[in-house]
């Protein structure tokens, strides 16, 4: 009865709706640190692989260094992309999330939120780490720190569509990765562009300024569309 | 003043199917008529360019192709609006029509372009701000394409597909300024379509004259492909089995 009351009180309430959503994903989250680490992990890996391929040679690599890190870090977001929805799509939990009294959007810019918190952030923290290897630069680092920091919440923003798309179709993880890498591609040519510009001494603002203003216009438009997607895997 | 004609009645599928089967030779039949004076006035009539000699010719598809390819998702993607809006079955039968279409254009158009490009730039493949975004509409098209075959209830592979296309519909702009950026950072092809030579003016119209064929053409298979795919989802109702029946 005390829940029914209270109902009309938080309908159409957008804050407390991404702050629940955040609050219960990263705590979800934070539960299985394993997993989060194979994320991680399988980040390092594919870095490390592209100097076995293609040899040592220093020039080459520092050439190669910001669109691999760049790859990467789309392949490692694509790869999370199904943690998003999936184990809550298959237990019911997304059912209930859909009909609670806050509006969908928001909850689910919540769990995209705590999302990139769990993933994208702390593979914007390793980057720098990685691009010493392949000898970046220090102004490059940051370059490619700050792009992956703008361009990552995009990439699961953009990437919730797809996730919520492909909820409970069979071969949904390949599916997944050709319904959204295309989609990646502007962020993918801004970001490591941007570190090429740092490279050709010019200004990083142009680039970074491209990034964040995708992530506003995703910020704004993806939530909706990944509301709509998942509402009509729901029905 | 105006006869007023209720559209809506041929948001049916039941109402529209017979009426596709009527509009395609209308359609067909000017395709093919355009397309043999087009090719002919390309192939035959046009004189062999200076600087290319006779491997130019392939623009005549190519050009129609390429604009087809780009018109048609823009086309597949209003369709996929108005079914969401309107809630109508027959709009995502349209759009779902489509598809194979302007995908089947885009492969045409990127091989034509490779056909095109070993003997006037020397390679297949430059990674040309045009052929970059040419290639990812090609996914664009087989992703929506997948995402229907992936989703056995007819209804959410409608609305899902629709969702994906919108999306898609959105990013194609943008794909096409960041590929465009991209390339001149790299300073990669040197030749661009634009940079040719003015045309001679019966180029032009055989040209033109291709670009309508393949219009025709797009309507015509478009319409063939949505009475098939009518008749296989309304395969349960009454009116689509006294049909098979009178057929029989």
């Amino acid at each position: 009865m005390r829940n029914a009351a209270a109902q009309p009180a938080i309908e159409g309430e957008v804050w407390p709706g991404v702050a629940w959503a955040v609050q219960r994903d990263l705590r979800l989250a934070l539960r299985s640190k394993a997993e989060l680490g194979v994320q991680l992990l399988f980040y390092a890996i594919v870095v490390t692989l592209f100097p076995l391929g293609v040899g040592a040679d220093p020039a080459l690599l520092r050439a190669l260094g910001p669109g691999v890190l760049w790859v990467a870090a789309l392949l490692a977001s694509l790869l999370s992309l199904p943690r998003l929805f999936a184990a809550d799509f298959a237990d019911g939990t997304l059912e209930q999330i859909a009909l609670s009294p806050y509006p969908l959007a928001a909850l689910i810019s919540g769990k995209i939120l705590a999302h990139w918190l769990a993933t994208g952030a702390p593979l914007v923290l390793l980057s720098p780490l990685l691009a010493v290897q392949f000898g970046l630069e220090a102004d490059e680092l940051t370059a490619l720190a700050l792009g992956l920091l703008l361009g990552t919440p995009t990439l699961s923003l953009l990437g919730a569509i797809g996730a919520a798309l492909t909820l409970g179709l069979r071969a949904g993880g390949s599916l997944l990765a050709l319904l959204t890498l295309p989609l990646y591609v502007p962020i993918l040519i801004f970001g490591a562009g941007t570190v090429e510009a740092t490279r050709a001494g010019l200004a990083v603002e142009g680039g970074l300024s491209v990034l964040g203003a995708a992530l506003l216009a995703a910020l704004v438009g993806a939530p909706l569309a990944s509301a709509a997607a998942v509402r009509i895997a729901l029905d | 003043m105006f006869r007023s004609i209720n559209w809506f009645k041929f948001a049916s599928p039941a109402s529209f199917y017979p009426v596709a089967g009527h509009l395609i030779p209308w359609f067909a039949v000017p395709a093919a008529l355009l397309a043999a004076v087009g090719l002919w006035l390309g192939l035959v009539v046009a004189p062999t360019d200076a600087q290319q000699g006779d491997a130019y010719r392939i623009i005549f598809i190519h050009v129609p192709a390429a604009w087809m390819s780009m018109f048609l998702y823009l086309v597949m993607a209003a369709w996929c609006a108005a079914s969401l809006t309107f809630n109508a079955r027959l709009a995502s039968m349209m759009a779902q029509a489509l598809a194979p279409t302007g995908a089947m254009f885009t492969v045409v158009a990127l091989w034509t372009g490779a056909l095109w490009g070993r003997p006037a730039w020397g390679t297949y493949w430059a990674w040309d701000a045009r052929m970059t975004s040419e290639l990812i509409l090609l996914f664009l098209y087989l992703g929506y394409m997948a995402l229907r075959h992936a989703i056995d209830e007819p209804r959410r592979a409608d609305r899902a597909s629709a969702v994906l296309a919108l999306v898609g519909a959105i990013n194609v702009p943008i794909i096409y300024f960041s590929v465009r950026w991209w390339n001149t950072l790299h300073q990669g092809a040197t030749v661009s379509l634009t940079s040719a030579p003015k045309m001679a003016s019966i180029m032009l119209v055989a040209m033109l004259l291709m670009s309508f064929a393949a219009w025709f053409y797009a309507i015509a298979v478009t319409l063939i492909r949505v009475r098939a795919i009518i008749l296989e989802r309304e395969r349960r109702t009454t009116w689509a089995g006294d049909l098979a029946g009178a057929a029989r």
